[in-house]
């Protein structure tokens, strides 16, 4: 049975396909595991009956010769996406036992491709956190323990529950959301692969909003094939997003392995940044041998307004964020505070109780940058820098064809190791957050271990809707960095 | 015409005030589904029917634009004579209201689809005003609150929710209530004429909020000189000032107001205030007294709208004939600009008009509609596309008064017949003998037998040839109406012997 | 410009959340704290520079005008705190 939910995505469908095994076994099978590794917190939901349900209707497709893409193979979903008649709750009070009637363009992709779902993951509360400890359904644990330790680490976030979750062997892949860095810094502090697509790639529709103009799904998977087989179904041209782009959506998988010969990648300068662990440094020079001996070409960019992006990031982000969250009001569905005096009072009590500190944080912030002699300040100045950052992105590419770059600052830490300063959690994003201002896809892979036998991640940065290039230079760094660890399962008592 | 016309002053305890009146104005466009939902605009559904989730603003909802209402605000543009920006935003305002399910209103705040335009209105005396247009831009409606159902609680209908409308903001042009009145009155013409917007304002598809500002008399002038609104009084928003006749009210009241918090040494508050028709006053609105701040922002959800000038040309082509010009083809037919300013107000009236006087003296038309026509309709309580004689049937009936078939007199008895039987004019005329006899030898008989019956007045209309007109009548009278006058005239005169100039 | 107790109090109110008086202060702390290092945007020179309205270079899609929802009242209301005959409700509102 460890056998079956250690399978990659990909060994699962093809090993479905010879019908080694039925959906239902293998949907049986993490539902198990699920249950037994409630200590990690990483769903919210589990919808463990429902799953069982869709494996049969998958099984009896299959039987038929009606075979999906992601035909009977189980997935986690990160509990932004809205999912027609399960709980969605965006891991935060204020929505209450909101059950959508409605379901959002991804999930419905996958679930069109013969997926199976098996519940609704944690994450920070409206995917806003890099450590998942702001959900209000509480912390997610990282499976992963330093050596010699029982300390619980942070899995990341916010999609700290989906990369526990493919970290822990609980489900094939995961989908999560990406508005910071909130795919690639989780999958890089669990030793898994996240992709963060080209914005507009993947359809926001029914995905809980954090910030429109930055948020984009995308998979969390064990292998970088499986990221690009879960992204040729994630991904569509949805006419229910203005900012869906009109680009055809390419096999992924099949383009995954033309190597990466006369492929020239760029190391930006402006990444070797103070406070970045030497194992993290060390790491990135290792990544760029290991492409260079494939045939790579490394040269050296510029992206000058790099430590601008963080800042600009947290104006924009919040901004946005303001007004997203401002639907949540008590009226039409979630939580509603009793005992209110008059209309004001109810939205003022309900927002009050429903939201957790960091949302709170945020919308002021946002409310503030937004509000009257403060816009030209500070919303309009981050907008212009965003330009400028994109620019910067612009004139790189001219000159190589991918990025590579640390994921995070440093491995995993301690579940409340940096929840006392805001600051020094928003630093978590310092080398993620730039791609999502400048639309780009970004992919993090598991590279190697810390001294205390923590994962630690490489990004790779790819031009807009060049996701095919993107993976295969990531594919190329997963061949060379062989990374075959998994983190000891001492849930499993 | 003249831009800036002399002012209706009010007389104060201190002197002579003018009024400034500028203008937004609601129109709802005219369009099947919702400007970024596909749910229904009509109206008068079961609450909460016509509703998206995207209107409703649930979690992960996204706005789609609707082709049909971005074209409805160009050609409403162009019939405003109006500069339309290729390149528009949409922009979020943000407050919190329960009608307002988003928490914000996708509306156009720095770059508008539409620009500077203009609206020509025509006042009673055919004097023309021009009411310069700031702008015009896309917005959502919001939901329906109502207040009334429960002694402790609102209930909100969010159906109308999502509608698109289009806000058509005035520079402040406007010197009397009358004017105001006519302006929205002109504003509601084009529209209509456009096919953007349906006008009903019974149906809150046109809603106006009314900027009212005094000031000492030679206030306005320095501010159309200078461009300084220094010169103007600081202004009250009227809000949903929703029937032409309430413009006038709210506007008189408010003025007044003003004047009077002023000179009683006060000072006018700028702030929204809300008229009470009952009362027939204008008090301030509690809802919005606290400070807004709408924090607006490009809607991130959205890309900025790009137009095509070729696309825009296109809707430019399909323009109809508006007011303004309609109003002066019919004066260059020798209609009068009041006539023709009536005539023009209301598309189905002008049609029906044109419709009615092919072939015929415009005039002759024109006094026939305006007399009979627009009589019995307001008699009945119709309105012109309830009228129950056909454009064509009246054709025909002033057609059969010019070339002299019937006289006026029976044109109108053959009008009440068919207004109220129906029929085709010119059967009733022939079935009815009603056409005017112009045969000599009938006229003659009916002569001879007045003079046989009335010796005295043979006499006495030698002596004094005015009195013809007297015979006429009897003449007239024999014949039951029908007899051609001008006929009669003629053969009276051969046969009494009487001067040509009688 | 720094943010004292009465601006968390003004904005707060805005945002229509309740923040309890004692933590007005603290969290004034904490927002000067971001502003500060978000301050440093400020050593940009931004002149000219066109602010970004979207990442995406795309025209915006537009929707063929068709009613395609709607009727669904009844899915509408099943997560309301309050509702009633297909009506939300809320505390009176007065205008």
């Amino acid at each position: 049975m460890s056998d079956q939910i250690a399978m990659t995505l990909a060994e699962a469908r093809d090993a479905i396909r010879a019908k080694k095994i039925s959906s239902k076994e293998l949907t049986g099978a993490f539902v198990a595991a699920i249950e037994k590794a409630r200590p990690l917190n990483a769903f919210i939901t589990e919808a463990g009956e429902q799953a069982m349900l869709m494996a049969d209707a998958a099984d009896r497709r299959i039987a038929k010769g009606e075979v999906g893409a992601l035909e009977g193979l189980p997935l986690a979903i990160k509990d932004l996406f809205c999912t027609k008649g399960v709980r969605t709750t965006a891991a935060s009070k204020i929505l209450g036992n909101f059950v959508p009637p409605y379901e959002s363009t991804v999930t419905q992709n996958l679930w069109d491709a013969g997926a199976v779902m098996l519940g609704k993951t944690n994450l920070d509360e409206f995917a806003m956190g890099s450590s998942n400890e702001t959900s209000a359904f509480g912390p997610v644990f990282n499976p992963w323990r330093a050596n010699n330790s029982n300390a619980n680490l942070v899995p990341g976030g916010s999609s700290g529950g989906s990369s526990a979750a493919v970290a822990a062997d609980l489900c094939l892949a995961a989908t999560g959301t990406d508005t910071g860095g909130s795919i690639r810094q989780p999958a890089a502090v669990t030793g898994r692969v996240g992709l963060k697509p080209t914005y507009g790639r993947c359809s926001r529709f029914g995905i809980v909003a954090f910030a429109s103009s930055l948020d984009q799904a995308g998979p969390m998977t064990k292998t970088v094939r499986d990221a690009a087989i879960m992204l040729g179904t994630m991904a569509s041209v949805d006419a229910k997003d203005s900012t869906s782009m009109d680009v055809p959506v390419p096999d992924y998988e099949k383009l995954l392995e033309g190597g990466i010969k006369g492929l020239k990648v760029g190391i930006p300068k402006e990444y070797r940044i103070d406070g970045v662990s030497a194992e993290i440094n060390a790491l990135w020079s290792k990544g760029a041998e290991w492409m260079k001996a494939q045939g790579a070409e490394i040269v050296e960019v510029s992206l000058p307004h790099t430590k601008y992006a963080l800042p600009t990031y947290y104006i924009v982000a919040p901004a946005e964020c303001s007004s997203n969250l401002a639907r949540y009001d008590g009226v039409r569905f979630g939580h509603r505070a009793s005992g209110a005096r008059d209309i004001t009072d109810l939205y003022e009590k309900s927002r009050g109780e429903g939201f957790g500190a960091e949302v709170q944080r945020r919308i002021l912030i946002g409310t503030y940058v937004l509000s009257a002699g403060y816009y030209d300040a500070y919303y309009s100045r981050a907008q212009k820098l965003r330009t400028l950052i994109k620019r910067d992105f612009d004139q790189a590419f001219e000159k190589c064809d991918v990025l590579l770059t640390p994921t995070t600052p440093g491995p995993a830490f301690a579940v409340g190791a940096k929840t006392t300063d805001p600051l020094e959690m928003y630093l978590q994003d310092v080398f993620t957050v730039t791609v999502n201002l400048a639309g780009l896809p970004g992919i993090s892979v598991p590279a190697g271990l810390t001294e205390s036998c923590l994962p630690l991640g490489l990004q790779l940065i790819g031009k807009a809707f060049d996701e095919a290039t993107l993976l295969r230079a990531a594919y190329a760094i997963e061949t060379a960095a062989d990374f075959k660890h998994s983190p000891a399962k001492w849930w499993n008592v | 015409m003249s831009a800036a016309p002399k002012s209706k002053t009010l007389k104060g305890e201190t002197g002579d005030w003018e009024i400034v009146i500028g203008m937004e104005v609601h129109a709802q466009v005219l369009s099947q589904s919702k400007l970024f939902s596909g749910a229904s605009t009509e109206f008068g559904a079961e609450p909460n029917n016509q509703v998206s989730f995207i209107d409703a603003g649930f979690p992960g909802m996204l706005p789609v634009i609707n082709e049909k209402c971005i074209e409805q605000a160009v050609r409403t543009g162009l019939g405003l004579k109006a500069q339309i920006n290729l390149r528009s935003l949409f922009d979020r305002k943000n407050y919190f209201y329960p009608d307002l399910p988003q928490g914000y209103q996708i509306s156009q705040f720095k770059d508008p689809i539409v620009g500077e335009g203009e609206v020509f209105i025509d006042l009673k005396d055919g004097e023309t005003v021009k009411v310069g247009i700031e702008r015009l831009h896309l917005e959502q409606d919001a939901g329906k609150s109502l207040h009334d159902q429960h002694p402790n609680s609102s209930f909100v209908d969010l159906n109308r929710s999502g509608i698109a409308l289009m806000e058509i903001v005035t520079k402040p042009h406007m010197r009397s209530s009358e004017e105001a009145a006519a302006f929205l009155k002109k504003l509601r013409a084009i529209v209509r004429y456009l096919g953007t917007c349906d006008g009903n304002m019974d149906e809150g598809s046109m809603r106006a909020d009314v900027n009212v500002s005094v000031c000492k008399v030679g206030g306005y002038e320095k501010f159309r000189e200078t461009g300084s609104f220094k010169n103007l009084g600081t202004r009250c928003e009227i809000k949903n000032v929703n029937s032409m006749r309430f413009i006038v009210q709210a506007v008189e009241y408010e003025a007044r107001r003003q004047i009077e918090v002023i000179e009683g040494g006060g000072t006018i508050r700028q702030e929204t205030r809300l008229y009470d028709s009952k009362v027939g006053e204008t008090r301030s609105m509690r809802s919005k007294e606290e400070a807004h701040d709408y924090r607006y922002f490009p809607d991130p959800d959205l890309l900025p709208l790009e137009l095509d000038a070729d696309w825009v040309e296109a809707i430019r082509k399909t323009l109809p004939e508006l007011p303004d010009e309609k109003k002066a083809r019919f004066m260059a037919l020798g209609l009068g600009a009041y006539d023709a300013s009536v005539l023009v107000a209301e598309r189905e009236l002008a049609d029906f008009y044109e419709e009615m006087a092919k072939g015929v003296d415009a005039k002759a038309a024109a006094n026939w509609l305006n007399n009979e026509i627009l009589g019995r309709l307001n008699r009945d309580g119709l309105s012109i596309t309830q009228v129950p004689v056909s454009a064509a049937a009246n054709n025909a009936i002033i057609t059969m008064v010019g070339d002299k078939t019937i006289s006026g007199k029976i044109a109108k008895d053959l009008l009440d017949i068919v207004w109220t039987e129906g029929g085709d004019p010119k059967q009733v005329v022939e079935q009815r003998g009603m056409k005017q006899v112009t045969d000599t030898g009938a006229i003659d008989a009916a002569i001879e037998a007045v003079i046989a019956a009335n010796p005295d007045k043979v006499e006495e209309v030698k002596a004094k040839p005015k009195l013809s007109a007297w015979f006429v009548g009897q003449v007239m009278k024999q014949t039951g109406g029908k007899a051609n006058p001008v006929a009669v005239n003629a053969a009276l005169k051969t046969r009494l012997n009487l001067p040509d100039e009688g | 410009m720094s943010v004292d107790k009465d601006t968390v109090r003004r904005i707060a109110k805005l945002a229509r959340l309740a923040v309890p008086e004692n933590r007005l202060e603290p969290m004034a702390g904490e927002l000067n704290g971001i502003f500060q290092w978000v301050e440093m945007l400020g050593e940009v020179n931004v002149e000219g520079v066109p602010a970004m309205t979207s990442v995406v270079a795309q025209k915006l899609k537009w929707r063929e005008d068709n009613v395609t929802d709607g009727g669904r009242a009844d899915d509408l209301m099943i997560n309301a705190p309050d509702g009633t005959d297909h009506f939300f409700v809320v505390p009176k509102v007065i205008e």
